[in-house]
């Protein structure tokens, strides 16, 4: 089936919010909003970390919880607390942000990172992995980069950058593929993809994704040096 | 010849090239990749002939040998106390060099220092997987009596410690308080009066809002002569 965007471009990413230092608990924190989907994230840490075994002597840990709002979604109340869903987007989360933060100058410890969806239109874990790699960085940790991330896909047989809840429920079929990318160096560090698709077409909806990535690149980086602006 | 991507002072986030060319080395918190020489901290950048630095405008303690640090007193041993100095780990105080005095086998370490006490002390040695040793035997070192506590960032200790002590030593003189900075953030602030106090304490805490601006110490005098000509009203 054939598919046709209204109200934007193929290529063209939802609009795009974002701000540092939005949680003055926290030792870092940062806001992140594409379209309707809207993830905050807060950064605790390098602490000591329990239990013992879990400690690696030479380097600390990442850990990243998602977690979606009550009310976030359109009208069902999502049931707090972990779930299969949320777990499994946190490790994926953890393993995108990895490869870009070194933790070496705190051995045995954690870095907890909290990213929470107030909002959600699809989109969710990227928008929870642009939030966390501005806080890690707000939050003063050593990186070799920042990480962006947004989705590819294609919905009927067209492909397509950022999809939101419509489409990613579109009824003549769409594949949903959430890529994370360090922009200096162009490396993936998170490709997921679920159903089925053409080599053909996943080699556009992977090139929309990852410029989709360069433009949310300046969004967090306008947002980081906006919090340091002479007055 | 290389060139370089990055004005003096600007503000670079992690992952921003800085310099382009094998003739710029990496100095603080750069690294080289391949050509490049690349920022991994948010905070400004630095030229300083060949060498590229930043300096990080966040960011946790992390203790370095001989760094003099405020710490409270968290927890006891037999021989030691544990000492909270806003890093991970706690640092430990050993009884041979937490006190001057013969302290006999056995005693009651909390008639030298009790838990939530406040220290100035120093950092006597770190090790690789990060066990901090402490020290009391040096000068200035002792247990913090009265005063309050400023808690910064430990990134702007620097700049409110200002070139040879000047911004400090500015805050010092206008308003009649003793001031202790440790490296880790954490500020002794002691006054005849509360009023004094308090005025030291806006101040510092204006010096960490504004770490980033040109001209601060210009800044922090005019406000602090405005606070005195308020307080005489």
């Amino acid at each position: 089936m054939s598919y046709k965007r209204e109200d934007r471009k193929e290529s063209e990413l939802r609009p795009m919010k974002a701000k540092v230092g939005v949680v003055k608990n926290a030792v870092g924190s940062a806001m992140f909003q594409i379209g309707k989907t809207i993830a905050m994230a807060a950064v605790y840490g390098p602490r000591e970390l329990h239990p013992r075994f879990m400690q690696k002597p030479d380097t600390g840990i990442l850990r990243c919880h998602y977690n979606m709002m009550a009310f976030s979604g359109s009208g069902d109340r999502v049931r707090p607390g972990p779930s299969r869903r949320s777990k499994e987007i946190g490790l994926v989360t953890t393993k995108a942000l990895e490869p870009a933060l070194d933790l070496r100058e705190f051995p045995k410890t954690v870095v907890d990172v909290f990213i929470e969806l107030l909002q959600t239109d699809a989109g969710t874990r990227c928008a929870g992995i642009c939030a966390a790699s501005m806080a890690l960085a707000d939050a003063g940790l050593n990186m070799k980069d920042l990480v962006c991330a947004v989705s590819g896909g294609v919905v009927g047989d067209t492909p397509v950058a950022d999809l939101d809840y419509n489409e990613e429920a579109y009824e003549g079929g769409s594949v949903d593929i959430p890529v994370a990318v360090m922009p200096r160096t162009g490396k993936v560090t998170l490709l997921q993809l679920d159903g089925t698709v053409s080599k053909e077409k996943f080699k556009e909806a992977l090139k929309l994704a990852k410029e989709g990535c360069n433009q949310i690149y300046d969004v967090q980086k306008k947002a980081l040096k906006g919090k340091y602006k002479e007055e | 010849m290389g060139k370089i991507l990055v004005k003096e002072k600007q503000v670079v986030v992690p992952g921003e090239v800085l310099a382009e060319g094998m003739d710029f080395l990496p100095a603080n918190y750069a690294f080289r990749e391949g050509e490049k020489v690349v920022s991994m901290r948010l905070g400004m950048a630095q030229v300083n002939g060949r060498l590229i630095k930043i300096m990080p405008l966040t960011g946790k303690y992390i203790p370095q040998k001989e760094d003099l640090v405020i710490g409270k007193v968290v927890d006891m041993n037999y021989s030691n106390w544990r000492v909270d100095i806003g890093y991970a780990q706690e640092g430990m105080l050993n009884v041979r060099d937490g006190t001057t005095e013969f302290v006999e086998r056995g005693a009651e370490l909390s008639e030298y220092y009790d838990i939530g006490d406040y220290l100035a002390v120093k950092v006597s040695n770190v090790t690789k997987s990060k066990m901090i040793d402490l020290t009391m035997k040096g000068p200035g070192l002792r247990k913090l009596v009265g005063g309050r506590i400023v808690k910064i960032t430990p990134a702007k200790v620097p700049r409110l410690v200002g070139k040879k002590g000047s911004m400090i030593s500015m805050i010092k003189d206008k308003t009649n308080c003793q001031i202790l900075v440790g490296q880790n953030g954490c500020v002794w602030v002691s006054g005849k009066n509360p009023d004094d106090e308090f005025r030291a304490t806006q101040a510092i805490l204006l010096v960490e809002n504004m770490a980033h601006v040109p001209g601060l110490t210009d800044k922090i005098n005019a406000f602090l002569e405005k606070e005195a000509k308020g307080d005489e009203k």
